[in-house]
């Protein structure tokens, strides 16, 4: 068995909204492995969102321990999470979350700005070769608005891989996009981790689930069901047998 | 995180804004450019002043006839008769301070030549008021004392009334001006010596032996004021207490009597003048400094603005490693950059500003330093105090709600 990126045990989170005390997750047990592509599916109101922002660290789980590529979490400050989320993590949203009127290579670049070890020139360098994985490199001094959204979101996969993470989260990353651009964008995930990239994918699209290597399903705050995934789709072969639409050319 | 890459962030998110960030910064350059300008126009206003003022010397001193108390009833300054030739002569005899003295007497009058005539002043002084006064003969001669002691009927005149009294290409040496009635021979012409501090023409005049205005014009056997000459102008306040301690025996005036003359220096005058355009200055400086404030102000509003607009920006930077402090210093650097460069481009626009009023009102160009370095100050802190609040906004942002905000 591989190492284990993320390790979380008897995870709760509560919120308070006035009186009441809202329990988004009730106790979850979960490991995430080197190499792993895993759904994490659930309809609204399951705690899918609020796990990715615990794995995320963006937010504190109220009881409970995560331990992230060895290091656990709940015993940094503030300061310590952001450069935990600079060092071993990704991140690509629904709606891309590219800066507006700023260059696809200046958008990928982002990350490294808050590395205060990675020079310019190396920062350059990085960024290019991460939009060179997403085949983007001829379009790096192109505005967001210049591009469409599979490449928009290409950029965003780009900037989370420039700095190396040990683990990328994707929330609802293919949710903006039509049929194609979504298998392609699946394609691109899957060949990442083919190559070795360790990824948890938030979705709430059965077929969507259907690339990855395992499904995590969320209710009520618990794991409803964990299984790996036997019907593996596989993004390349759907893509050549999608009819061709005429109005689309890539 | 290092500051250079925080200030590239900055600058990128300004160009990104060009034209918000010109008209940000407007408030700034108003501010900063009405400050400099108004300092550096007040400075060299001063400056002219004090140079016209010292033209006239700064060593000079004049004593005018002071209230006089009649039965009670308190006296105009120009009907005193209180000063006379015998205090002149006690002053030349026994003032150790001063260097000459020159008794003065004036009336105003038409000045006539042939078909022209001129409204100016004619002055009866002795021949040392050239010295005090510090005019110059461009031609010609000054009085004799025979000249004097004859109530002689000549005079000198200003280029004021040579260029007003006598036609071109007239010498005016040896010809005759009528004033009041009198025909006065010109026997010296002086040189020009343009505007004094207050406007006045100081060309605009004619002088006389004291004795011939005294007597045949004015027929008065007082005189009107005397003028004197200190050492040195550090010597000015000794020779002021010595013209009163024999003025004040002259006039036989008992200890608690009030003086019934007023003793004033040029120095004391440069020294009035400069405080009343300090005031001025100040007071202009301060109301340039409120729309200073007011551009301040302009920053933070824009700031604030700028902070909501890009709240999922600051979402997105914070979720891929930048800690509260770095969104913060982005956001002040944002802010004093603003400022800063508007403080720059307000220095140039007020140096600009104050060079044209210069060059209108014929002052010397002063850039007031101090001005230009307390403004660059200025906008510094201005640009920390008032992007501070918007900064420590965006800092407190939580990330989750921040990157998915709409």
């Amino acid at each position: 068995m591989s190492k284990a990126i993320i390790k979380v045990s008897e995870l709760r989170k509560d919120y308070h909204v006035g009186e009441m005390t809202v329990h988004a997750l009730r106790g979850v047990d979960m490991e995430i492995y080197e190499g792993d592509f895993a759904a994490i599916m659930g309809t609204s109101g399951s705690g899918k969102s609020t796990m990715l922002n615990i794995l995320g660290c963006l937010d504190k789980p109220t009881y409970g321990e995560y331990q992230l590529d060895g290091v656990n979490m709940g015993t940094m400050n503030k300061n310590q999470l952001a450069g935990l989320r600079n060092n071993k993590l990704g991140f690509i949203f629904q709606s891309y979350n590219l800066l507006p009127r700023t260059t696809a290579l200046e958008n990928v670049e982002l990350p490294l700005f808050y590395n205060s070890k990675v020079k310019t020139k190396e920062r350059k360098e990085r960024a290019m070769h991460a939009l060179e994985q997403v085949g983007l490199a001829d379009r790096m001094d192109h505005m967001p608005n210049q591009l469409s959204g599979g490449q928009q979101q290409r950029v965003a996969i780009a900037r989370s891989l420039v700095n190396d993470p040990v683990v990328i989260l994707a929330d609802e990353a293919t949710g903006n996009l039509d049929t194609r651009t979504s298998y392609e964008i699946m394609e691109l995930f899957q060949r990442l981790n083919d190559n070795g990239k360790t990824i948890v994918f938030v979705t709430h699209e059965s077929d969507i689930a259907r690339f990855m290597k395992r499904n995590i399903v969320f209710r009520d705050g618990r794991i409803q069901k964990e299984s790996a995934v036997s019907d593996r789709f596989n993004a390349t072969q759907l893509i050549e047998a999608l009819p061709v639409d005429e109005d689309y050319e890539s | 995180m290092n500051y250079a890459n925080l200030t590239k962030i900055a600058t990128t998110a300004l160009k990104r804004n060009k034209f918000r960030a010109i008209l940000t910064m407007l408030g700034i350059i108003i501010g900063v450019g009405s400050v400099i300008a108004m300092l550096s126009i007040g400075e060299s206003s001063k400056q002219s002043i004090r140079e016209e003022m010292s033209d006239m010397g700064t060593n000079m001193i004049f004593v005018m006839p002071g209230q006089q108390r009649r039965g009670g009833v308190m006296m105009g300054n120009s009907n005193t008769k209180t000063l006379t030739l015998k205090d002149i002569e006690a002053l030349r005899k026994e003032a150790k301070n001063i260097t000459e003295v020159s008794p003065q007497v004036s009336t105003s009058g038409q000045a006539v030549n042939g078909n022209n005539n001129w409204p100016t002043t004619i002055y009866g002084v002795d021949a040392p008021y050239l010295d005090i006064r510090k005019y110059e003969l461009e031609d010609g001669r000054i009085f004799t004392d025979k000249e004097i002691k004859s109530l002689a009927k000549v005079c000198i005149v200003g280029q004021t009334v040579v260029e007003n009294v006598f036609n071109d290409n007239v010498d005016p040496i040896g010809q005759t001006i009528r004033f009041g009635g009198i025909p006065l021979k010109v026997i010296g012409v002086l040189k020009e010596k343009g505007e004094n501090g207050m406007g006045m023409d100081q060309d605009d005049m004619i002088l006389a032996p004291y004795t011939s205005v005294q007597r045949r014009m004015l027929a008065i056997t007082h005189i009107q004021s005397i003028y004197a000459s200190a050492v040195s102008e550090e010597q000015s306040d000794a020779a002021i207490e010595e013209i009163e301690t024999i003025l004040r025996r002259q006039h036989k005036l008992k200890e608690g009597d009030d003086d019934d003359f007023q003793v004033r220096s040029q120095a004391e005058m440069v020294e009035m003048v400069s405080s009343v355009t300090d005031m001025l200055t100040l007071l202009l400086g301060a109301v340039a400094g409120i729309s200073l404030l007011v551009g301040g102000i302009g920053i933070m509003n824009i700031m604030f603005v700028s902070v909501t607009e890009r709240t999922k920006e600051i979402g997105l930077r914070m979720s891929v490693g930048g800690r509260g402090f770095d969104i913060m210093m982005q956001f002040l650097i944002e802010a004093v950059m603003l400022s800063i460069l508007g403080g720059i481009i307000g220095i140039i626009f007020g140096t600009a500003l104050s060079y044209l009023a210069s060059f209108a009102l014929d002052m010397p160009f002063v850039v007031d330093t101090q001005a230009v370095g307390l403004s660059f100050l200025v906008c510094s802190v201005i640009g920390i105090f008032f992007g501070w609040y918007p900064a420590r906004k965006a800092a407190n942002l939580d990330p989750i709600d921040a990157v998915r905000h709409e």
